[in-house]
């Protein structure tokens, strides 16, 4: 299909130029993907470790909800984020509606699950292991939580990569809270939506094949790092 | 022994056993078990395997909770203060995910002990300072049981338990960690041990409690345990027969 | 843990760029609740940077259908609103929410098609004939379906052929519920006809072997109009600055300006302010 090589070549052509407004959009894609990643780690990891290692009553329960919380369609978490930020909403008097911050917070929402799950789960094996030699040594609660979190540091890549990886390709909650407004809150994905709007589909998917090679190439640095650290058994 | 070592053995030995049980599943694993170890020497727990050796340390420990009886340790039960003051090297050591060094330096600082190169010392003693930055988990077996002892001595325990932790391992090794047990028990340090390697229980041995069934059949020096063994459990067991 | 420090970084310095930026943004800045079928066509893209070097204002337009920028305004998200949807507009005054609607400028709406012309209605002037062709033959219309300004237009259309089209939705008649960009593409993938304003449909990448259909009739006239939200019911809205845009748009400038505004050759919006 000739589409394909039309955008190969669009695609090059706008990355060896350095094109402004191309530039514009990647940074802010990825300074939005980024600033959300770092607040929902900063949130899920500490939760995800004291969800691996606590006991208690409603544990089970919680881990349940936050699992089930991966699967939130990122359209309804953008609405729901959109009437809350709205002036007529109970937050509108923040101004935060159409802004890079809006991006952020709604995507949080959607990452944070899947740090506080994925964590939880690899925290879990690592307390298994280490449970009893940290009982014998009594080791304090929050000395315990930062060398599950600093020993799990491959695991835990993968687990920020997932992360990543959602913020990075999601559109359905940026579109609605940021409103795609040129030079303030578009960002990769919703540029490719308005441009396959407007019927420009080999710009389109040439700025598709953009933000794919630039997810593909975060996903073999850390599948290297975690390669060398398998040799070190760091995993 | 230093007025510091005596100091802390006052605090947690003797080790009075008063009638523990514990029973999982409705098998009784331990039965009514008492015993008494005073400080001074090296005693060693033997039996045949499922005679509830490494669950009884375990108790000991404070990893396992009997259902009834009591443990004291200088007539107080079991609290942190009291767990600090003692070690336990289990037969499968818990291999930090980081370099050689980074593993003792990390129970170092759990016992305030903040100079990286008294840490590099006991790692010397143990014959690892050629594999300080090493990946710890890439060690052979008997390299990572002598990292295990290093971490265990570096808390400079008042009593030393040991679970099966030279089965398996290169004569080197064994011999490497059975020197340092005897150096560090001639120290002060008291030392409990589980094995069920004869010749090892022959050569480190004050006194032996074996257990048969859960229960202690004997408690005796070892001198008299190895020559003449009152139960007949362990005349079978010392004999290389299998003890059902 | 160096990877983790680098994150670290990376993000406070990306999220104290971001707060340093749209506070910046803040400040000479205005939202304009406005149509995709405008936004597709290229024209603002055209006129905000001339607007902003007269009048030293970053305008923002959030495109959404006209019914979806009506409510924000409503809501007060927005402190201009620039639709194409007469009667609404109407009662967004009356209701209080604008103090008045200026005419902007105006173009038309076209009937599109794939070139087999499957209903038999290319070239024709008359549109209430042209639908009903379109409706008795049951070929396929795509339809905003969005309770946008085009999709209020061609409704009324409907009711003058005479025509129940919902009795065909899912069958002939296909409701995309979209922008009109993404009706294009659906109309032009499914090879179906329909409405669209004339400035989308000249700025469209996607247009396959698809041609104008039917133009010209008065019927098809699409007026827009622009109303500064009030301050009464909105507060927050930046009077100043939406009135400086909607008195540029008037203005001899503006109005040039949109009559100057070409896309392959072709006038899409004709200037019509008082």
């Amino acid at each position: 299909m000739p589409i394909y090589s039309e955008s190969f070549t669009a695609a090059f052509h706008l990355l060896a130029s350095s094109d402004n407004d191309l530039m514009e959009i990647l940074a802010l894609s990825i300074n939005v993907s980024l600033a959300s990643l770092a607040l929902s780690c900063l949130i899920g990891l500490p939760l995800g470790a004291i969800l691996a290692i606590r006991q208690f009553p409603m544990r089970d329960f919680l881990v349940g909800v936050f699992n089930a919380m991966m699967g939130l369609p990122p359209v309804v978490v953008g609405l729901l984020v959109y009437l809350h930020l709205s002036r007529s909403g109970p937050f509108g008097w923040l101004g935060l509606l159409y802004t890079p911050e809006a991006m952020v917070i709604a995507q949080m929402i959607l990452i944070t699950p899947i740090i506080v799950a994925l964590s939880c789960q690899v925290l879990e094996d690592l307390h298994e292991d280490y449970k009893d030699f940290f009982d014998s040594l009594v080791v304090p609660r929050r000395t315990a939580l930062l060398a599950y979190i600093i020993d799990a540091r491959y695991s835990l890549l993968t687990v920020i990569l997932a992360g990543f990886g959602r913020a990075v390709s999601e559109v359905g909650a940026v579109i609605i809270v940021g409103g795609n407004i040129d030079h303030l809150t578009r960002v990769m994905t919703t540029a490719i939506a308005l441009e396959t709007s407007k019927g420009e589909l080999a710009l389109a998917l040439a700025l598709g094949f953009i933000l794919l090679a630039i997810s593909l190439a975060v996903n073999f640095l850390v599948q290297w790092l975690k390669a060398s650290a398998k040799r070190r058994a760091y995993v | 022994m230093s007025k510091q070592t005596v100091a802390k053995h006052s605090r947690v030995m003797p080790i009075k056993v008063q009638n523990i049980t514990l029973t999982l599943n409705d098998r009784t694993l331990i039965d009514d078990l008492s015993c008494t170890i005073t400080s001074g020497g090296i005693s060693i727990i033997m039996g045949p395997n499922g005679a509830g050796k490494s669950l009884f340390m375990r108790c000991l420990h404070g990893l396992a909770i009997p259902d009834n009886g009591a443990i004291l340790y200088a007539d107080e039960p079991l609290s942190p203060a009291i767990r600090k003051l003692q070690s336990l090297v289990f037969q499968t050591p818990t291999i930090l995910r980081r370099t050689v060094l980074a593993n003792l330096l990390f129970v170092a600082r759990q016992r305030g002990i903040d100079d990286p190169e008294i840490s590099r010392e006991y790692l010397r003693q143990l014959r690892l300072d050629h594999l300080l930055h090493h990946p710890a988990r890439l060690l052979s077996g008997g390299e990572k049981q002598r990292l295990a002892l290093a971490r265990a001595l570096i808390t400079k325990p008042a009593i030393l338990f040991l679970d099966e932790a030279t089965s398996n391992l290169d004569p080197a090794s064994i011999e490497t960690i059975e020197t340092n047990l005897q150096k560090v028990s001639k120290q002060g340090t008291k030392i409990i041990l589980v094995t069920h390697d004869i010749g090892q229980a022959k050569r480190l041995a004050d006194d032996v409690l074996f257990l048969h069934h859960g229960k202690l059949a004997e408690h005796s020096a070892a001198g008299s345990f190895f020559e003449n063994p009152k139960s007949a459990a362990a005349k079978a067991y010392l004999a290389g027969k299998l003890v059902l | 843990m160096k990877t983790l420090s680098l994150l670290a970084i990376r993000s406070s310095l990306a999220i104290s760029a971001l707060f340093a930026a749209s506070s910046a943004m803040a400040d000479m800045s205005i939202l304009v609740q406005s149509t995709t079928s405008t936004k597709n066509s290229g024209l603002y893209d055209y006129l905000l940077p001339m607007i902003k070097s007269d009048t030293g204002i970053t305008v923002n337009v959030v495109a959404v259908g006209t019914g979806a920028a009506i409510k924000n305004a409503m809501n007060c998200d927005g402190d201009v609103l620039l639709v194409h949807s007469r009667q609404r507009e109407d009662k967004f005054v009356a209701d209080g929410y604008a103090r008045q609607r200026y005419d902007i400028m105006y173009n038309d709406f076209v009937i599109i098609g794939p070139a087999a012309d499957p209903a038999g209605i290319a070239g024709s002037k008359n549109i209430a004939s042209a639908m009903a062709k379109i409706a008795t033959s049951k070929s396929i219309f795509a339809s905003r379906g969005d309770d946008s300004g085009t999709h209020g237009k061609e409704k009324s259309l409907w009711k003058v052929a005479n025509i129940d089209q919902t009795a065909g939705s899912g069958d002939w008649y296909r409701e995309t519920g979209s922008g009109m960009g993404a009706t294009l593409n659906a109309a032009v993938g499914m090879g179906a006809y329909s409405l669209s304003d004339r400035a989308s449909w000249s700025a469209h990448g996607n247009k396959g072997d698809f041609k104008i259909m039917v133009e010209g009739d008065d019927q098809l006239f699409n007026p827009y109009g622009a109303m500064l939200v009030s301050a009464e019911k909105c507060p927050t809205v930046k009077s100043k600055e939406g009135q400086a845009f909607i008195d540029w748009l008037i203005s001899k400038k503006g109005q040039s300006a949109i009559a100057a505004f070409r896309v392959n050759g072709k006038q899409l919006f004709f200037p019509n302010a008082d």
